[in-house]
């Protein structure tokens, strides 16, 4: 598969509701490389799904363009056209419920007439069956657990070999001890084809066990406000939360994130 | 393809796959104006007249030029209009006829009766029987019993139990508001968390303070849903109940003039009845929007 | 189908006997049909009007041998059924076309929203006038009955769309129709089901009263008869019967839904 480098220079976007602008992104400029896992770190609402938006091409920039491999992606009143190279797993997970648990894998390479139908099986199978999911293939959705649901939506978005892999604060509403089990599942992912991953949260041990670059947002509106560098080695795992080199990461973190936290706080912002 | 904010259903028009997003934002940030003024300038009210008066034509065609079987026993819109507002009807109802205003009096007052009894007996006994269990478990058997039996099913028994029509139609049309009444309030109570009950249990709230600051606040919007649509279901009823037992009002106007054959008076009082309906339930829900603020806010 | 229904009811009961709401529903029941009868016994006002419930059952044993009864459930059904039918046909690809179509909705929704209002049982006498026979215009209102439901459910379930299935569905790389097909018809499929279910209630509603007002046969009719003729048990055997009718026609549609949409037993 291709490269996957994104440009975000200069993206800027005003909302529009009822002629009241409101300022998502405010000049926001990032480069990630092909095959980063860069994780983007933000008070709530303070534009990061708009710029995660922006990438997959749910909606356009008032300002500025993203670039993908240089090619140019997205510019003012050209928004992206959504497709199988970005794929997105959403907040609250966005797993077809009317059909089963094989039929969504094999969602994507059907629908863009990749693979037929036999072969898109078989190769959803052997996706599910590597994911440890191969137990659940004819369920659906509604009767998995969520944590099942969620490995099943990152193998649906892996089925399609996408460069860029978006990720709108996927494990959210899990409890800790799934989540555990849920970024070693990601890591694995990514460890085993490399795609350029995009993860928004706002949880610093998960930005920071997960990342290759951790980027901090500013409160809206959004830019960056600074680039932390996580040379962790790779495979990580669990034991590396005790080294001293992370509790350092992890502190600088904190202390940048609480001084936004602080400010997006006193201004009031709903939570989005 | 445009921006405007009239349409119901902005799911459907944010599909990002469309050209939709690309023209709005630059349009909007150049001539600031009101969203009625924006509205009245997409072609949105165009096309909402376009579609009545499309209607209006096709049944003019059908029933007054063309005359084709079976419309031309109709009477068309011209004729019908014409009469409504005659200063001299033909058939003795027109907006400046008494009997017009009585006929509508009438049918209102019956619904305005039986919805008011509706609304006293129905809201507080579906709070109470989604508030304690007790009640609800023997209550709630005879009611499912009840419920499958639509409500013009009980026109002669509604008869044969009043003395006097007049009681027996404002019977049923309390009958058809009275359940949608019940069944939604009782629904209005079981859709509060359970936890607001032991976070104010253990806040030392009493049971009438729980009634009052939990139960009540938090079935509202139920029950006036509810409301809503026992407005709709008492006319559906009141209809049936003119119709059949009826000595004034607009379902009896209708079946009256059926019978006399004064056709265009059917449809004024077909008109009328939707006019008065739906005004009905606007009211109910600007008052359920008065009442109940903090949803509003919260959505 | 139906009987199957009921087994697996039955299957359920021994556990059920042991709850407290159970024993109370019984208790419920009995007590309101003990308090109907002692009403229609001592005469009292208002209630003691209506026949008590030995007279009803010992009409109803009686009915039940009779060809014209089931004759009446017969012409009832068949008027419900052809409405019904009629009614989904028209109604669902409209109600389709009027969720996708901004257009389409803007220029039919003012007028859907004018009749709609209008009470079903309104149209009786300009449906008499205009269809030829009489079997037609009871069809044509209760056809009127469910198709303003049925329609208003779909454009309202198309609308409540979750957003987040459109835009995966087009992340993956799906087509405009691959969404129609695949995305907003699944995703509408259960509100169109509410729509027929409610549909259905409305119908039997509609047909009852219209055979009252309009017609000599079916079991609005045969209730009606009651009255009329000073068989009085009759009404009440009316009524019930026409309960269970709509009972029965509203879980034959609510097990038809769940055979469309298997994806909401596993909730």
């Amino acid at each position: 598969m291709g490269l996957g480098a994104i440009s975000v220079r200069g993206a800027t976007k005003v909302y529009n509701p009822d002629e009241a602008a409101i300022l998502a992104l405010d000049n926001c400029s990032m480069e990630i490389g092909a095959g980063e896992f860069s994780v983007v770190v933000g008070p709530s609402g303070c534009g990061k799904t708009t710029l995660l938006n922006a990438i997959a091409g749910f909606h356009d920039l008032t300002g500025g363009e993203i670039l993908l491999d240089g090619a140019e992606l997205s510019s003012p009143g050209r928004p992206a056209k959504p497709g199988a190279d970005r794929i997105v797993v959403f907040q609250n997970g966005a797993l077809f419920p009317w059909m089963t648990i094989l039929e969504n894998v094999t969602f994507g390479p059907l629908a863009q007439g990749r693979l037929g139908p036999r072969e898109a099986g078989a190769e959803a199978l052997a996706m599910l069956e590597t994911m440890g999911l191969s137990g659940i293939a004819s369920d659906y959705p509604g009767s998995v657990s969520s944590g099942m649901r969620r490995r099943a939506e990152i193998a649906r978005a892996m089925m399609n070999r996408p460069k860029v892999l978006l990720l709108d604060e996927p494990f959210r509403a899990m409890d800790a001890l799934t989540k555990t089990v849920a970024h070693q599942f990601l890591l694995e992912v990514y460890d085993r084809t490399k795609p350029t991953v995009f993860f928004i949260t706002h949880d610093l041990d998960e930005a920071i066990f997960l990342a290759t670059k951790v980027y901090i947002m500013t409160t809206r509106p959004a830019a960056i406000k600074k680039v932390l560098e996580v040379d962790l080695p790779r495979p990580r795992s669990y034991k590396l939360l005790a080294s001293a080199q992370y509790q350092a990461l992890r502190q600088e973190c904190q202390e940048t994130v609480r001084a936004e936290a602080l400010k997006a706080f006193t201004a009031g912002e709903r939570e989005m | 393809m445009t921006d405007n904010p009239s349409g119901i259903i902005p799911a459907v028009e944010s599909l990002p796959l469309a050209e939709a997003a690309t023209a709005e934002p630059q349009a909007a940030a150049h001539r600031p104006r009101g969203p009625l003024a924006k509205w009245l300038t997409s072609p949105a009210p165009w096309l909402n007249v376009s579609g009545i008066l499309g209607f209006l034509l096709l049944w003019h065609l059908l029933t007054t030029v063309l005359r084709l079987p079976l419309f031309d026993k109709l009477p068309g819109p011209l004729e019908t209009v014409g009469e409504w507002f005659s200063r001299n009807p033909t058939y003795g109802i027109s907006v400046f006829t008494v009997e017009y205003y009585q006929h509508i009096g009438l049918s209102c007052l019956r619904v305005f009766l039986a919805f008011l009894l509706a609304t006293a007996l129905g809201v507080p006994l579906g709070l109470l029987m989604g508030w304690k269990k007790t009640f609800c478990d023997y209550t709630f058997p005879v009611l499912e019993l009840l419920r499958p039996i639509p409500m013009l099913a009980w026109v002669p028994l509604a008869i044969l139990m009043w003395p006097g029509r007049e009681t027996s139609i404002v019977f049923l049309t309390f009958l058809g508001s009275f359940f949608a009444t019940l069944l939604n309030s009782w629904l209005g109570v079981k859709s509060i968390d359970r936890s607001y009950f032991r976070a104010a249990a253990s806040l030392g709230a009493s049971e009438s303070l729980l009634f009052r600051k939990i139960v009540w606040p938090g079935a509202m919007p139920f029950v006036f849903t509810g409301l809503q649509i026992s407005m709709g279901y008492a006319w559906f009823s009141l209809v049936a109940g003119e119709m059949l037992a009826g000595e004034f009002g607009l379902g009896y106007l209708i079946w009256d003039s059926y019978i006399l054959v004064q056709y265009p008076v059917i449809i004024i009082a077909m008109f009328t009845l939707g006019v008065v309906g739906s005004l009905s339930s606007l009211i109910i829900r600007l008052v359920g929007n008065l009442l109940i603020k903090w949803k509003v806010k919260e959505a | 189908m139906l009987w199957l229904m009921i087994k697996r009811r039955l299957k359920r009961l021994p556990k059920l006997w042991r709850s407290q709401t159970l024993r109370r529903g019984i208790i419920s029941i009995i007590g309101f049909f003990v308090i109907w009868e002692l009403c229609a016994r001592f005469k009292v006002p208002v209630l003691g009007a209506v026949p008590s419930p030995t007279e009803v059952a010992l009409c109803l044993a009686d009915q039940i041998n009779e060809a014209y009864y089931w004759h009446s459930w017969g012409s009832s059904m068949v008027r419900i059924l052809t409405g019904f039918v009629i009614a989904q046909i028209l109604g669902v690809p409209l109600g389709l076309l009027l969720g996708f179509s901004r257009k389409a909705r803007e220029i039919i929704f003012p007028l859907i929203e004018l009749m709609r209002p209008v009470p079903p049982l309104a149209w009786v006498p300009v449906s008499v006038i205009f269809w030829p026979s009489a079997e037609m215009s009871m069809i044509f209102v209760t056809f009127l009955g469910a198709f303003f439901t049925v329609v208003l459910n779909i454009v309202e379930g198309i609308a409540a769309i979750d957003e987040r299935y459109i835009r995966a569905a087009s992340s993956l790389g799906a087509s405009k129709s691959d969404i129609f097909w695949h995305v907003m018809l699944p995703a509408s499929l259960p509100s169109v089901l509410v729509g027929m279910t409610v549909g259905m209630g409305i119908t039997w509603c509609v047909v009852v009263a219209a055979e009252m007002i309009a017609t000599n046969t079916g079991l609005g009719y045969l209730t009606w008869r009651g009255y009329v003729a000073g068989e009085f048990p009759m009404i009440v055997v009316g009524m019930l019967s026409i309960g269970l009718a709509g009972y029965i026609s509203s879980g034959l549609i609510r097990r038809i839904g769940l055979m469309f949409t298997p994806w909401l037993e596993s909730r």
